[in-house]
Order: structure tokens, then sequence, then C-alpha cells
């Protein structure tokens, strides 16, 4: 006897496939089934208010707000001093975080093994898990109680930077890990000195991996908040002095929410912020997939 | 056993005495070996897996010290001169060397692949004199005429065969003494392979040629003297006609008829 026989034909087998096809559609569904309805929430309450004014003007105070909604007009103003608020922060973010971050990746990837790298390697994914408030206590501390002597974009970028460190740096081990040992080695048979391996072989070779990461590392920290409020503060206007108190977009979106006559600006700030990290997302996807 | 048969050459360009490689303490991967290679010509390493070929071959220009932990004993002489009393990247700029599987660099062009070792080194040339570096050495390798109008194309468009004579390019732009190759053919067709093959006969007029192989009949084709290693010690060395038709040592003779290997 073989043990065929022993294998269930039976309806009540066929039913049991049926049920786990329809459970795993479902669960998929379930899975991106927010993100559907957030963007369509967000394209639908937001799309009145986008225009190039929204871009290119500052917040409105509450009363032009009231004023406007008394009328049944749209809001009047934009968000410029939140777009140029985010871009200056993030920026410096990542001018700081970038350098840090490709050399550490890159010492990890040349000491692997070693204690001191197990160590850095280790610190930073616990960096990765410190609630983002916290990293934003710690820039409040550093940065705008000892260095600008109050609310800056430099603060707000000091937080932020520190976010984005532990993703450059992983990305920047993992990219250098996936190229040829055998280039470094063409590279050092040359007689071309260490560090010129490195810099002039690698990393060009590993550019668009470590593109990627950065790019992911900057989409992530560009929606980020609540470090925000403890460092840049907010401002109305728009400003470009990274020592003193600066706008963004998520602080905008804050801000918004606690005014009753601009909770309409909430949703098409929403619209923008989410749009400018989606294509971020793609463009980084769209690299990574080129390299492959 | 009796004296080992290992001949001695006059004016050897290449002077390999007692020349021992430890991966850990007393893990010996070559032991106390002493060869000495002569000018314009090819030479074979030979033996079976593990025998230490490889080693031997990166302990002449020192990359085996990229590896940890690695003790090195004996001297080696390149003209005349102790390559570990020089700086390593002086050692390297002296030999070329040219791995098992191809490996330009992605990022450059096949122009810029050729004249890398100039560019990386940071030395500067006019654009007449790398032109010519370009040409002379891709004439070199017989590679100029199928690439003369493709010199910008990124070096990874070429087949395995053409990668690999550009890597050989690449070696021999700086002007080496020696060139050491590491199995360059394993990794290639028998129609890229015999090209290859016809490169290196054609290039010892006018470079010494090491080379480690495993493929005894390629050993037998190119090469004028051949170096037989069993378990990290040299065996025997002799003229690769001597070697191949009355081998002196009884591992040799196996080794050559098949039995083991």
């Amino acid at each position: 006897m073989n043990a065929l026989h022993q294998i269930d034909t039976s309806k009540r087998r066929l039913l049991k496939d049926r049920i786990f096809y329809w459970l795993v559609i479902a669960m998929a569904g379930l899975t991106i089934s927010p993100i559907v309805l957030i963007i369509s929430k967000l394209i639908a309450k937001g799309y009145k208010q986008i225009s190039f004014e929204f871009i290119i003007r500052n917040t409105p105070d509450t009363y032009e707000a009231m004023t406007a909604i008394s009328n049944n007009e749209l809001i009047p103003g934009g968000i410029a001093n939140g777009i140029t608020g985010t871009l200056l922060m993030v920026v410096l973010a990542a001018i700081i975080a970038i350098p840090v971050g490709i050399i550490t990746g890159i010492y990890l990837y040349e000491n692997q093994g070693k204690r001191l790298a197990n160590l850095t390697r280790n610190i930073s994914d616990i960096i990765q898990g410190v609630p983002s408030i916290v990293l934003g206590l710690i820039a409040y501390l550093w940065i705008v109680k000892n260095v600008t002597n109050g609310y800056s974009a430099l603060a707000g970028s000091v937080s932020l930077s520190i976010m984005m460190l532990p993703m450059i740096i992983r990305s920047t081990e993992e990219t250098l890990k996936m190229i040829p040992q055998t280039l470094k080695e063409a590279g050092l048979a040359l007689g071309v000195p260490y560090y010129k391996v490195i810099l002039k072989i690698l990393v060009p070779t590993g550019f668009s991996g470590l593109l990627t990461g950065i790019l992911l590392a900057i989409s992530r920290v560009m929606g980020e908040t609540a470090p925000l409020m403890l460092t840049a503060l907010g401002s109305s206007v728009i400003n470009l002095n990274i020592s003193e108190p600066t706008s963004a977009i998520p602080l905008l979106i804050w801000e918004f929410y606690n005014d009753p006559n601009m909770v309409d600006l909430i949703w098409s700030s929403s619209l923008l912020l989410m749009g400018i990290v989606l294509l971020l997302n793609i463009v980084s996807k769209q690299i990574a997939a080129k390299r492959k | 056993m009796s004296e080992k048969n290992i001949i001695k050459i006059k004016d050897p360009i290449l002077s390999i005495q007692n020349l021992s490689v430890a991966y850990d303490k007393n893990n010996y991967a070559v032991k106390d070996v002493s060869v000495e290679v002569k000018k314009n010509t090819v030479t074979a390493i030979m033996g079976p897996s593990g025998c230490g070929k490889s080693t031997l071959l990166r302990a002449l220009n020192r990359m085996h010290e990229l590896y940890e932990n690695i003790e090195t004993k004996g001297t080696v002489l390149l003209n005349g001169q102790d390559i570990y009393k020089l700086p390593t990247i002086r050692v390297r700029r002296m030999t070329g060397m040219v791995f098992q599987r191809p490996n330009p660099f992605p990022t450059m062009s096949i122009y810029d692949n050729v004249i890398a070792g100039y560019k990386l080194n940071g030395i500067r040339l006019k654009k007449s004199e790398k032109d010519e570096i370009v040409e002379r050495s891709l004439r070199d390798v017989v590679l100029w005429e199928e690439v003369k109008d493709s010199l910008f194309k990124k070096g990874t468009f070429l087949s395995g065969g053409q990668q690999q004579r550009l890597c050989i390019a690449r070696a021999l732009a700086f002007g080496p003494e020696v060139i050491l190759l590491d199995e360059p053919t394993s990794a290639l067709d028998p129609v890229a392979t015999s090209k290859v093959e016809d490169l290196l006969t054609k290039l010892k007029e006018n470079y010494t040629i090491i080379l480690v192989t495993h493929n005894m009949a390629q050993a037998a084709r190119i090469s004028d003297y051949s170096l037989f290693m069993y378990l990290g010690e040299l065996v025997e060395y002799d003229k690769t006609k001597n070697m191949f038709t009355n081998p002196q040592d009884k591992r040799t003779e196996e080794y050559l008829t098949g039995k083991f290997g």
C-alpha cells in the first residue's frame, strides 16, 4: 500500500483551501486599504486649497481665516514658511548626518566582527528605536539651551540628523557588503592607497545604494513633528536663519489642528507633505531597482 | 627522500628565498619555498587546490597581507630589491595582478579602466599621453580593434573574455616588472581561454609572467617553467618540458598523470 490513499481529496479539504485563499487576499487588502483611504481622503478634502498661492505665501492669521470662512471663501495664504523651514532643516540635517553616517558605515564594513564595530552597530540600532520626542529633548538640551540660546532650526536639524544616522549607517554597510571583494583587491593590486580604494572605487560603485538609503532617511524625517516642537518651535514667517525658530510642514499641520478657523488647511498641507514623501520613496525605489 | 629537483636560474628577475606564509600560528600555507624566476618567461604554479599556490602568488605583491594574522618569513627579491622592505604601495605598482574573475571597475569606462592605475594614484597625465597608454595597452592585449569605437562605454558591457583582457591591459598600463595571474581563465569559455593564452605567450616578450593554474594542459601549452606545489611545499621546479616528460618526484608524476588533484 502506498501513502496516496491517505491524501484527503474530500470537499472539506477543498473548502479549507478556498477559505485560506480568501483570507490571504482579505488580509492583503486590509493592509493596503489605509493608504488608499488616506490618499483619497486627503485629495478629496485638500485639493481645493492647493494652488501656486499655497506654495508661495505664508500662513494666514486666525482672523483672516475666520473672515474668509464667514464669507464662504477659501482661506487665503499658504504654507511657504513651512515648506522653506522643512527644506532648511532637512538639508541641514542631511549635511550633518550624511558624512557621519557614511564614514561610520564604512568603518563597520571594514571591521566586521570587531568588538568596537559591533558595539557601534548595536548602538546605532538602539538609536533607531529611541522615540523621536526623546531625540527632540536631547537636541533641546544640547543646542537650544547651550548653542543657540533659544529655539532654532539648528536644534531641529540636529534632532532630525540623529534620526537619520542609523538608516544611513545601515544602508552604507549593507551596500558595501554587496560589492564583490575582488574590486577592492583589483584597486589595491594597482598600488592604490587604501583610503582611495574606498573613496574612489567602493563608494562610487555603491553610489546608488547609498543614495537610496539617504533618500529613504530624508523621507522618513521629513514628516517628524514631535522633536521639532521642542526644538524649532515654529514661525509664522519664512525664516532662513538657522539660529532662529523655524516652521515646518508637520508643525503647521499641528498648529492648524489647534486652531478651529484653520482646520481646512490641515488637508492641503498633509496632501503636500504626503506627496513629497511619496515622491522621494518612489524615486529611491527606482534607483534601487536600476542597480539590480 | 632524495634531493628535490629545483633548478637554478641565472640572473633571475625575481628571487624567492625561504618564503613561508602562515595564516595562523603554525598553520603554514606556504612552507619554506625558494624559487628563482627568469626574465621574459611564463612560469606556471601548479598543484591541487589548497596547496598554497594562490598564497605564494599573492605573497609576491603582498596581497596576502589583506588577510588578518598573516605571518610571512623569508625574502622576495624583485630586481634585487627586497619587497618586504619596500612600502606595499610601491611593490604593488611594480607588479600587475589579474584575478580569477574579470573585475573591471563597474563605474568606469573602458578607457578609464585602462588608466585606472594612474588616475587612482593621482598621477596627472596629458591627454595625448593617456591616449597613447590606453592604445598601447589595449593593443598589447589584442583588444584595441574590438573596442576602439566604444572606449567610453562601461567596461562591464564587454564579454567575459574581453573583460579579462581589459583587466590584463589595466595591469599592463603601469609598466610592471612582473605580471601575476591567479587562474585567469577559470571563469572563461574555451574560445576566450585560448585568446588569453595566446596573449600571454606574446606578452612574455616584454614582461615576466607568473601564472597560477589548476589546468595542467594550460601549463603545458604556455609555460616555460613550471613549479609543482603540494601541501604548501615546493615539490619540483623545472623547465615545463622536462617536468611533463620526466618528472623527478613521485608526487609530481602522480599529479600529472591524474592520480590525484
